[in-house]
């Protein structure tokens, strides 16, 4: 049953960027055409290669940024209209830099009590309580409670900001690259964090990430960006297993796993990331694509619908074919 | 075997900091042979960079490096000068950064600093520096490379500028290509198309290669030979099949259980951890550096100087009391870090 907790619908977002001295602004669609359901309870991964529109999509959600057009819905109200205080109670976020996200003149305490005085907690008396409670469960000694976040090792201030985001007990935590700054050992210390916590509250998360391992392992659905689109989205097993679009199928070629004798494969990818400022035509990843048609420079793909989710590329318009791809780890 | 590219015994870097002396680096050992690559892995502020730029003798000036083998191809690097020195680096040996940018000029287009690098080393005229820079600009993946000369590194991707900075290594034929974290800011898919291109073209010059990283996934894919570094010190070193095969030392294993590899890592379950952090490097460090977090210590680890012992297989090495049966028993029953 369909219960989500975010529903967007067409949203777009476009910058205006100077192309040079007196030169007029050029639109830049870092999102553009976003339709996507996050449903309570799973954890919804977006990956793509950097520039995609993850973080743009994300702020939107967040309520810090407007669509150019569209709409997004939080748990059934419209975000924009919805007071900034009701969003920042039912959804947080969690940043990949766990150094500049901590304000370095607050000491840790009142990072992390920050959400219960902005949305006007009516209960300042249980603050401290409440904050003390929090570090406990994500791990931090309360004694670290006065101190600074420069006094903090990389790992603890990335505690510092999940304490912060859970402190009011949100519906939906927005994760934009967690991991990213830290080592594996913190890496999956805090992944393991963010499972238990799931668990505990019963969280939905929103997990951005350009490491697919990553995402393999935390996401119960996945979906893929490329300039502005999503173009395959689908349940983590299948999606890993049969990825469809031709970009899924490079991206997950260029996972490196820690298998020796496998080398590093050629991942077809021939041309650089395009400019988004001046997209290609038809289907935007075509100059890279190792499947390319007559057709894709041509037109815009049809996105189709398959099983447990959608892909959006020419190979599938006459409905989902053969042509998705066994897995790289079935193929060997 | 062939005499090696680099032969370095007993490499140590100390550090000046307000508080003492930062022992960097510690009495690390490696050769590299002809067309080789070897992978220096570890979690940041192991001693990786500061390993590669004792190398390249480019360290900071609050820091002293000792080494009692140093050998180039048969040169003794710790009896040059500053001036012979200077002309090894980007000739006989050259260094490929993280950021592209440390290495390029801003104000020079990419076709002068390329013709630059090789007249700097080689008597060579403007033209037949020219060709080779578009030679090697096409060898690395840059398409119509005559055209791109003039253009400036602003101007291009960090994808392309790392390839830029290839082929600029390779402009005199180094013998050794020290590349540090060389991918680590790039997308995975740029990543994958660097790595295999480093990889191709050692075996086309057949460069040597010390490839450092905190990346076990790059490190399985192109070593030969690795070694896993841990606060200033080689904890395990082995072939690539010795080290992710058959851990051996109580980090390798704890690690590798860290990551999640898909198809393999039960979806959502817990992964490993290494709780604790890394010791302060500042001052002596009695016995093994990893015990304040490894999960099997005793008192035996706590005391004297711990030596690389040998695993099972020859050319396997690791630094710990454990005897190679219990390690690999640890391995098993998957009691690690
Ligand atoms: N405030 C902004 N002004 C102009 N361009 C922006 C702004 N924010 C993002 N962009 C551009 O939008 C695109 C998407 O950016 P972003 O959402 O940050 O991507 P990702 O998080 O996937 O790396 C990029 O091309 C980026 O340069
Ligand atoms: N210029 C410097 N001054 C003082 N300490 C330094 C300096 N550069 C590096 N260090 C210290 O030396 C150790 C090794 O650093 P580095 O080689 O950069 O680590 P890695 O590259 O493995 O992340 C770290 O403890 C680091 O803090
Ligand atoms: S020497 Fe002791 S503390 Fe060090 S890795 Fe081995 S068992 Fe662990
Ligand atoms: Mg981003
Ligand atoms: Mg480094």
């Amino acid at each position: 049953m369909s219960d989500p907790v975010i529903e967007a619908r067409d949203v777009t977002r476009t910058f205006m960027i100077g192309s040079g001295f007196m030169r007029a602004k050029k639109p830049l669609h870092a999102v553009n055409g976003i339709s996507l359901n996050v449903e309570r309870g799973e954890v919804l991964g977006i990956v793509g290669e950097s520039g995609c529109g993850k973080s743009t999509l994300a702020r939107m959600m967040l309520g810090l940024l407007t669509p150019t057009s569209g709409t997004l819905h939080l748990d059934g109200q419209l975000v924009g209209s919805a007071d900034r205080i009701e969003v920042a109670r039912i959804l947080q976020p969690i940043f990949q830099d766990p150094y500049s996200s901590l304000n370095p003149r607050k000491s840790i305490g009142n990072i992390i009590m920050l959400p219960l005085r902005v949305q006007k907690d009516p209960n300042p008396e249980t603050w401290r309580k409440r904050t003390e409670e929090i570090m406990d469960l994500v791990g931090l000694p309360t004694r670290v409670f006065n101190n600074f976040p420069s006094q903090l090792s990389g790992g603890q201030r990335q505690r510092v900001a999940i304490a912060r985001a859970l402190i009011n007990r949100p519906k939906i935590v927005i994760c934009d690259e967690p991991t990213s700054a830290l080592d594996v050992s913190v890496q999956s210390q805090i992944l393991n964090l963010l499972q238990d916590l799931r668990a505990e509250f019963g969280l939905t998360y929103v997990l951005i990430s350009h490491n697919l391992a990553v995402i393999e392992h935390m996401a119960t659905r996945v979906a893929v960006m490329y300039l502005g689109r999503i173009v395959e989205q689908n349940e983590t097993g299948a999606l890993f297993e049969t990825p469809m679009h031709p970009y899924t199928q490079a991206l997950l070629d260029s996972v490196l796993t820690p298998e020796p004798g496998l080398g590093v494969p050629d991942t077809h990818l021939g041309a650089a990331y395009p400019n988004p400022v001046d997209p290609p035509s038809g289907c935007t990843f075509h100059p890279r694509c190792a499947a390319v048609m007559d057709q894709c420079p041509k037109q815009f793909p049809p996105r189709v619908a398959v099983r447990g989710g959608m892909v959006e590329c020419h190979l599938y318009a006459g409905g989902a074919g053969k042509k998705a791809r066994k897995g790289k780890k079935n193929e060997r | 075997m062939a005499k090696p590219i680099l032969d370095v015994e007993n490499l140590s870097v100390d550090i000046n900091v307000p508080s003492g002396v930062l022992r960097a680096v510690q009495n690390i050992s490696f050769s590299v042979a002809r067309g080789e690559t070897l992978c220096i892995v570890g979690e940041s502020g192991c001693g990786k960079s500061i390993t590669a730029l004792s190398l390249m003798n480019l360290l900071p000036r609050t820091a002293r490096r000792s080494a009692d083998t140093l050998l180039l191809d048969g040169q003794d690097l710790s009896s040059l000068r500053e001036r012979e020195m200077s002309d090894l680096r980007g000739n006989a040996m050259a260094m490929i950064f993280q950021e592209p940018m440390t290495s390029l000029n801003p104000a020079y287009s990419i076709g002068n600093q390329l013709e630059e690098a090789m007249r700097r080393h080689r008597n060579v005229s403007n033209s037949e520096a020219r060709d080779r820079a578009v030679f090697l600009l096409e060898k690395v993946g840059i398409t119509g490379a005559r055209g791109r000369l003039g253009q400036y590194p602003h101007q291009l991707s960090g994808g392309l500028r790392q390839r830029v900075m290839i082929a600029m290594c390779l402009m005199c034929e180094p013998a050794l290509i020290l590349a540090d974290e060389p991918t680590t800011a790039l997308d995975v898919t740029i990543q994958a198309q660097i790595l295999h291109l480093l990889a191709e073209l050692r075996d086309e010059f057949e460069t040597s290669l010390i490839l450092i990283t905190h990346d076990l996934g790059i490190v399985a894919r192109v070593a030969d030979r690795v070694a896993v570094m841990y606060a200033g010190e080689f904890v395990e070193t082995g072939t690539a099949e010795q080290v992710f095969n058959a851990p051996s030392h109580p980090y390798t294993q704890g690690l590798l259980r860290c990551i999640p590899i898909p198809g393999k890592t039960k979806r959502g379950a817990h992964l490993g951890a290494i709780p604790g952090i890394v010791p302060n490097l500042v001052g002596r460090l009695e016995g093994c550096h990893f015990a304040s977090r490894c999960p099997h210590v005793h008192d035996a680890c706590r005391s004297g100087q711990l030596a690389l012992r040998p695993a099972f297989e020859e050319s396997h090495h690791y630094r710990c009391v454990l005897s190679p049966e219990a390690c690999a028993e640890n391995l098993k029953s998957g009691v690690a870090a």
